[in-house]
């Protein structure tokens, strides 16, 4: 059933490194590398391409979120952490599709991510909550918000970008945005 | 507004060294602005952090849109799967259409008759026997009435009306009735009734279904036998146009009907039979078809509907080829025909005259 799949894989500790330098090569190369292993994983237990991405995607945040943390042990090869995160998603998926149970097809060896996953759906709701939160937040709070914390720009930028008479306005105004945004955020 | 623009000036550094001093001084000692400090920071890396993981997601949904997905798909997937995964996917469709197409097709058959064998081909032919009750019920009952007639034994005639009739008439003078096979099928029990009304008891001594043919003998111990038949069979083929007559019983009177061979073959090109323009009815099956001169030269069998002037007979050479092969234990003994014709000087009338004591109806339970 398995097929070899021939790929030129980039060194673990050179995928570390590059995430932890937000380097923006080190995710091309992630992608190019295991994206055809959890294509045929997720096409071939009844999957489809979207499955695939959403699920390949999501492995690769958490990775992400576990390299900056700081608390990525690499005791086993990437590939075979990659692996096992989309596993266990895909299995989830296919249990709450309620297609199939348990059993699945695999084609890599796999490791225990239990407790990785289940940390990842708790900022999956915090990262919809805030999204929610953001988008209610409206014009021009959103982009404020969005430009100062997010993008660091200065307030001096941002001022002139929202035609602020001085600084001292702008921060005005973005410190009621940022209060709003506490509110809409704990509330929902 | 101003303990927050503290608090934030403090964590994005930009406070100056006295502030700073003074601003940890009344950190450490209210509690409660040290625990604004926590969550101010814990939100403001919050919303640091969503702001990577968008940007992580919308990188990769570029390198996903680069990549060539049909590409990965030829080179990791085997091609069984594939078609799987495609079965699995219009297998829905595909049952649907062929039930569709099972549907349509038996119903077109259905509603075209093709499944009715007999008339899928013949849908226009139409056998001459009198039909009476088409209720199986009645059948049934009536053949559980025979047998109670059969036990009593008191009455030579049967107590209620057959379901179908035709028409028969004699081979010889022992009593050996000629009609045809579709008149007799699937019967009970067979009664001939001569033209002055007498009923006799008979049973289905030959068969030949593919000529339509049925000999019966008349078993009733009160039949008479018969002074010599008038009429001769005909062996050789008949002419076209030449003129012919049948008597029958398509109601309850014999009834005489004249016309002409008009083809040398039956229904659809059938040699067995000629085809007769004659108007003959339910009932008229196994009556014999004669020319001018009193030879048997057919037995009439069907008609064609929705066609002027076709009606069917048996050629009488197949009615003496059918004879020639019956076995002979299943008469006692060989039937001899008569090959007298006393009609042939006759004028029309006086050889009814002559015939119609030969002619019976036959009827079917």
């Amino acid at each position: 059933m398995s097929r070899e799949i021939k790929r030129f894989e980039p060194s673990d500790n050179e995928v570390i490194l590059g995430i932890l330098n937000d380097s923006k090569g080190v995710l091309d190369k992630l992608y190019e590398a295991y994206f055809p292993m959890i294509l045929q994983l997720v096409v071939m237990n009844s999957g489809n391409d979207d499955d695939a991405k959403d699920v390949f995607q999501e492995s690769v945040i958490i990775l992400y979120n576990k390299v900056k943390k700081g608390d990525f042990v690499l005791n086993s090869k990437l590939k075979t952490f990659i692996y096992s995160v989309c596993r266990r998603l895909w299995l989830k998926r296919l249990s709450q599709k309620s297609r199939v149970t348990g059993n699945i097809v695999d084609f890599e060896e796999v490791l225990s991510v239990e407790c990785d996953i289940e940390q990842q759906e708790e900022r999956d709701k915090q990262f919809d909550l805030m999204e929610l939160a953001l988008g209610r937040l409206g014009e021009p709070c959103k982009t404020i918000i969005e430009d100062f914390y997010m993008n660091s720009k200065s307030m001096q930028d941002i001022c002139e970008k929202f035609g602020y008479t001085n600084a001292d306005n702008a921060k005005n105004q973005k410190y009621k945005c940022l209060q709003r945004l506490k509110k809409l955020f704990f509330q929902a | 507004m101003d303990v927050t623009e503290q608090i934030e000036a403090y964590l994005l550094n930009e406070m100056s060294d006295e502030e700073l001093a003074a601003f940890e001084q009344s950190r450490a000692i209210d509690p409660s602005l040290d625990r604004k400090v926590v969550l101010h920071e814990q939100f403001m890396k919050q919303i640091k952090d969503h702001g990577e993981h968008r940007k992580l997601i919308s990188d990769m949904n570029v390198i996903h849109a680069q990549l060539d997905i049909s590409a990965i798909r030829e080179e990791v997937i085997p091609t069984s799967v594939k078609i799987k995964v495609l079965w699995k996917k219009y297998r829905p469709n595909v049952a649907v259409a062929a039930s569709v197409a099972i549907l349509a097709v038996l119903t077109t058959l259905l509603s075209t008759g093709s499944f009715n064998q007999a008339t899928s081909i013949r849908s226009d032919y139409n056998a001459l026997r009198r039909e009476w009750s088409r209720d199986i019920n009645t059948k049934v009952k009536r053949s559980q009435n025979e047998i109670l007639q059969n036990i009593n034994a008191s009455s030579k005639s049967p107590s209620t009306p057959s379901l179908f009739s035709g028409t028969g008439f004699a081979l010889n003078t022992d009593g050996y009735v000629v009609t045809n096979y579709h008149v007799v099928k699937g019967a009970d029990s067979v009664y001939i009734q001569d033209n002055d009304g007498n009923s006799y008891k008979a049973t289905t001594v030959y068969i030949h279904p593919s000529y339509d043919i049925a000999v019966l003998k008349v078993i009733d111990s009160s039949f008479k036998t018969l002074r010599s038949l008038p009429y001769s069979f005909k062996k050789s083929g008949s002419d076209l146009g030449v003129d012919v007559y049948t008597l029958g019983y398509p109601k309850d009177d014999l009834t005489y009907t004249r016309g002409y061979l008009s083809s040398m073959s039956g229904y659809a090109g059938d040699t067995i039979a000629y085809q007769v323009d004659i108007s003959v009815n339910g009932g008229n099956s196994g009556g014999p078809l004669l020319d001018s001169k009193g030879n048997v030269v057919g037995i009439v069998n069907a008609k064609q509907d929705k066609t002027d002037g076709a009606s069917f007979a048996i050629k009488s050479a197949y009615l003496l080829e059918a004879i020639q092969s019956m076995p002979k234990d299943s008469l006692g003994r060989k039937v001899i025909l008569n090959t007298k014709n006393t009609l042939s000087s006759l004028s029309r009338g006086d050889q009814i005259k002559k015939i119609e004591n030969y002619i019976y109806m036959v009827k079917v339970y």
